[in-house]
């Protein structure tokens, strides 16, 4: 049973519709990465999902973000803040920044539990330095009196997961939680989702750029292109049998290691910026086997099953990518 | 760091201080006539006047005389009031205390009212009350106080009622003086918070807190407000100057005792060493408080640290 | 002086686009209307106000605004309307006097400490930085101190007040036009710090320092304003604006039009200068280079 249920969610912010056709659904226990490059939509899915996008002068105009069978884009704003860091949890991208700086460590987290879960501030400092500890903070109480400017990145994010988490969520959204930390951390932090899935059950939504992440952790994926999503289905059918040009030829640029004497791909062309959506598929200009209907009509992402893929040529045997 | 810094400035404030007090002293100097006649009563006898020279030494070389009046100073002595034929220091300490009640709650008045409209003009991005904002702001600038004051004299005392039209007594005497020092400054301030609430608010961890399910009333008052807080100190410590000129202008209006008034009757009245240990006084408190201001900036820009001058 | 060719090219294309271009708001117009008209009535004061400031008429002593007194009489019976007009000839004219004495000071200052530097410029700038943080009043006040009330010390007072602002400015402008390359090849060509400072630098420099004195002329008003009204100032019977709501002050109660037309002649007059100064900084596009003072 799924614990977030995203159907066609199509975003614009004035005129500009940087998001549409996005669909996908995570269940508890279940790790599900949306992937793609800069620009693709993926920090706005976020954004979405968590109702924040009044924040930044966004709307949402089409589709349902269903959550634990409440549809999220009907509900009004109180109640959404009750869900927001009480059952979603949200980790950020940029662990230098995420935290208020004129505060102590400690009342930033035990904020959640206070909203949340109706403790005390004793309680909720108690249930601070428990999480801190779970993500392996050494000396939770001491970390608690600090401020962050006292902090490594690494040590910082673990403190936001720790935010996201205080309030025992269902559903923790991590957008591109390692991007900007050390290579040796990153590692570390994945894990540590990993872990966390696991332990608690937890329905974690995973934004990366990074391929190979998504291969080592994820149960699902959508790939991203353009504001669309343009393929969806299990990380291991996705990788073994990608449908969609645009995945086929993301796979294909994972460097395979030194013995490979095949050059490194590319793809050709650039990422279309918002304002430039090309018409018909956004994929199409760069496509190898874009034909006149791809300029035209966007294909749906046609969900069969538990896969889907929103290309008009999905069901062809693999192509070359450009 | 800060604190190098600190006594930096406090090592500075060695040299001003001795430059402002020989110009202070050099007054009785430079007026015309003979300055000792100027630290005299009219129609004092040879007596009064020999017992003066005697007294601080008006007949020693100027270099000396400096000396001992700074000397004086030191021990509490600042001489005797011409006029009242009462010691310096007693005028003064009996004043001070209204200068700095007025001059302390004119400046929380800014500080509270000002963060107050700040952050409402922060918050309602209404292009009306934009205009209105700064149109209060232009006008609080550059009205004069004391036509300010006779204006809320003549609106609120003569025609509603509601306030003494002067003196010193009880808490209602203290709303319109208070009122007219801090309108300036209230516009003043109200821009401050208005900038460094929108500055805060676009930073990163304003996503996180509406992430958490804070609502944008504790965002705003829990964690940005404390962002505008000391920006708003820098710049009425700075501009402490300015407090201090309104006081004195209030005081003088709303007949109310204090350094400032007394500082203008005793000018208007020639009675110099009064006007002498007032200007002492004012001339210190701008000091200290510009250099509260200056570190207070320091704090916040790391870039001031290190610049030596 | 002769105005160099290049220094007068400058400043006529200052002139023409700033002024130009600060007209050409709506802002701009109106402000810079008003304190044109102002100038015409202080200049013409004598044929336009319809009595003498001087004339006494006891018998009509605070009289409400009426005809022919359209802002009333004053304590002494003199016609309201009249004062406030002179007064505006006394206001204009000291603080235009003494802003343009602090300007010429401030920048001849500014300009030998920015370009000599050293101990010179180390001296000058902790001087002015004093007296730049106190606040005009006092400057003004221990001026008054040592001169005595008058229409004199009260211009003095008020060129003092706002020396530092000219010299911190001028100094600001002149350190970052040093720099520039132009002026190293000048320097490279041989020519003489008198005449890099005049034909090159003081042009270029000139700009904001202009606009900031306009924008002082209203500080000056005000200040003048402040110490005319506690008895510092133009003594009687010459008017000013300030000494109009001092005396008024006993009649606070009977007749307040003595004191809120002054007040609103300086209100207006204050707010025209700033609007205008602020459509001048917005013309000639130079807000960054007024943080040097």
């Amino acid at each position: 049973m799924n614990m977030l249920n995203v159907h066609n969610l199509g975003v614009a912010f004035g005129a500009v519709q940087p998001l549409s056709g996005v669909s996908f659904s995570v269940g508890k226990g279940e790790t599900l990465g949306i992937v793609g490059e800069s620009g693709s939509g993926k920090s706005l899915t976020a954004m979405s999902v968590m109702g924040l996008l009044p924040l930044i002068g966004g709307r949402i105009t089409a589709g349902t973000v269903e959550f634990d069978g409440q549809d999220l884009t009907k509900l009004p704003e109180r109640a959404y803040r009750k869900l927001r860091g009480g059952r979603i949890g949200l980790i950020t991208q940029n662990p230098m920044t995420s935290l208020d700086p004129l505060k102590k460590i400690g009342p930033q987290v035990d904020d959640v539990a206070i909203l949340h879960l109706g403790m005390t501030a004793t309680q909720a400092r108690a249930r601070t330095e428990e999480i801190l500890g779970t993500l392996r903070i050494p000396e939770p109480a001491l970390i608690c009196e600090r401020y962050p400017h006292q902090m490594s990145g690494g040590m910082k994010q673990r403190i936001v997961i720790a935010m996201a988490l205080a309030a025992d969520p269902d559903v923790l959204i991590a957008d591109e939680p390692t991007t900007a930390l050390d290579v040796t951390v990153q590692a570390q932090i994945i894990r540590l989702l990993d872990d966390l899935v696991k332990q608690r059950n937890l329905a974690l939504v995973l934004i990366t750029h990074d391929m190979s992440v998504v291969a080592q952790t994820c149960d699902k994926v959508v790939v991203m292109y353009a504001g669309r999503a343009v393929e969806y289905g299990p990380v291991g059918a996705i990788f073994e049998h990608p449908r969609h040009p645009y995945t086929q030829a993301l796979i294909a640029c994972i460097p395979r290691g030194l013995a490979d004497t095949a050059r490194l791909s590319g793809i050709a062309g650039t990422v279309p910026t918002v304002m430039n959506y090309p018409k018909g598929c956004p994929f199409h200009p760069r496509c190898a086997r874009a034909e006149p209907i791809c300029a035209t009509d966007p294909p749906e992402l046609s969900i069969n099953g538990d896969t889907g893929a929103a290309c008009h040529f999905a069901e062809m045997p693999h192509a070359q990518p450009a | 760091m800060i604190l190098r810094y600190t006594l930096q400035r406090l090592m500075m404030l060695i040299p001003v201080s001795f430059a402002i007090s020989v110009v202070i002293f050099m007054i009785v100097y430079l007026l015309p006539g003979d300055p000792i006649d100027n630290l005299l009563r009219v129609g004092s006898s040879a007596e009064d006047r020999a017992a003066l020279i005697a007294r601080y030494g008006l007949d020693r070389p100027l270099l000396v005389q400096y000396f001992v009046w700074v000397g004086n100073m030191f021990q509490g002595e600042f001489g005797e009031a011409i006029v009242l034929r009462r010691p310096v220091a007693d005028l003064v300490v009996q004043n001070l205390p209204y200068s700095l009640t007025l001059g302390g709650l004119a400046f929380l008045f800014s500080s509270i009212v000002g963060m107050a409209l700040g952050a409402i003009s922060a918050v309602v991005r209404n292009p009306v009350l934009d205009r209105f904002v700064r149109g209060f702001i232009l006008l609080g600038s550059t009205v004069p106080g004391f036509w300010l004051a006779l204006l809320l004299i003549l609106f609120f005392s003569v025609n509603l009622g509601w306030f003494p039209v002067s003196g010193a007594g009880g808490w209602k005497a203290l709303v319109l003086p208070v009122l007219t020092i801090g309108f300036g400054g209230v516009a003043l301030v109200a821009r401050v918070t208005r900038v460094a609430l929108l500055d805060a608010g676009r930073e990163d961890f304003v996503t996180l807190l509406h992430a958490k399910g804070l609502s944008s009333g504790t965002i705003l008052f829990r964690h940005l407000m404390p962002h505008a807080l000391l920006p708003v100190v820098t710049i009425l410590a700075l501009r402490i100057g300015w407090i201090l000129g309104g006081a004195v202008t209030v005081e003088f209006v709303f007949g109310r005792p204090g350094l400032g008034s007394l500082l203008i009757r005793s000018l208007g009245q020639r009675d110099y060493p009064v006007v002498q240990a007032c200007l002492l006084m004012l001339a210190l408190a701008v000091m200290l408080g510009t250099l509260i201001g200056d570190v207070a900036q320091a704090s916040m820009d790391p870039r001031i640290r290190e610049k030596k001058s | 002086m002769k105005v160099s060719g290049m220094a007068a090219r400058s400043l006529d294309a200052f002139a023409r686009m700033s002024i130009g271009r600060a007209f050409a708001s709506g802002v701009g117009m109106v402000a810079g209307g008003f304190l044109v008209l102002l100038v015409l009535v202080a200049v013409f004061a004598p044929w336009i106000a319809p009595f003498d400031y001087a004339d006494q008429n006891l018998m009509n002593a605070n009289a409400a605004p009426a005809w022919p007194h359209l802002l009333g009489t004053d304590e002494f019976g003199r016609d309201v309307l009249s004062r406030v007009i002179y007064g505006a000839r006394t206001s204009l004219s000291v603080s235009a006097t003494a802003i343009g004495i602090s300007m010429a000071a401030g920048m001849t200052l500014g300009a030998a400490a920015g370009y000599f530097g050293g101990m010179f410029e180390r001296v000058v700038m902790t001087v002015v930085d004093l007296t730049w943080s106190f606040p005009d009043i006092l400057l003004a006040l221990i001026f008054v101190a040592i001169l005595g009330p008058g229409l004199t010390s009260t211009t003095f007072a008020i060129a003092i007040a706002y020396l530092a602002q000219f010299t911190r400015l001028t100094r600001a402008q002149i350190v970052r036009l040093k720099r520039e390359t132009f002026i190293e090849a000048t320097i490279n060509l041989g020519a003489k710090p008198s005449h890099i400072l005049l034909k090159h630098l003081m042009p270029n420099a000139i700009a904001p320092v202009i606009v900031v004195g306009i924008l002082a002329i209203g500080d000056g008003i005000v200040l003048e304003a402040t110490l005319g009204f506690f008895g510092l100032g133009a003594q009687p019977p010459t008017p000013s604006w300030g000494a109009m709501m001092s005396s008024g002050t006993a009649q606070l109660f009977l007749s307040p039009w003595v004191i809120i037309f002054p007040g609103v002649a300086v209100a207006v007059t204050v707010i025209a200068v700033n609007l205008f100064g602020d459509e001048l900084i917005r013309a000639l596009d130079i807000r960054d280079r007024l943080r040097g003072a």
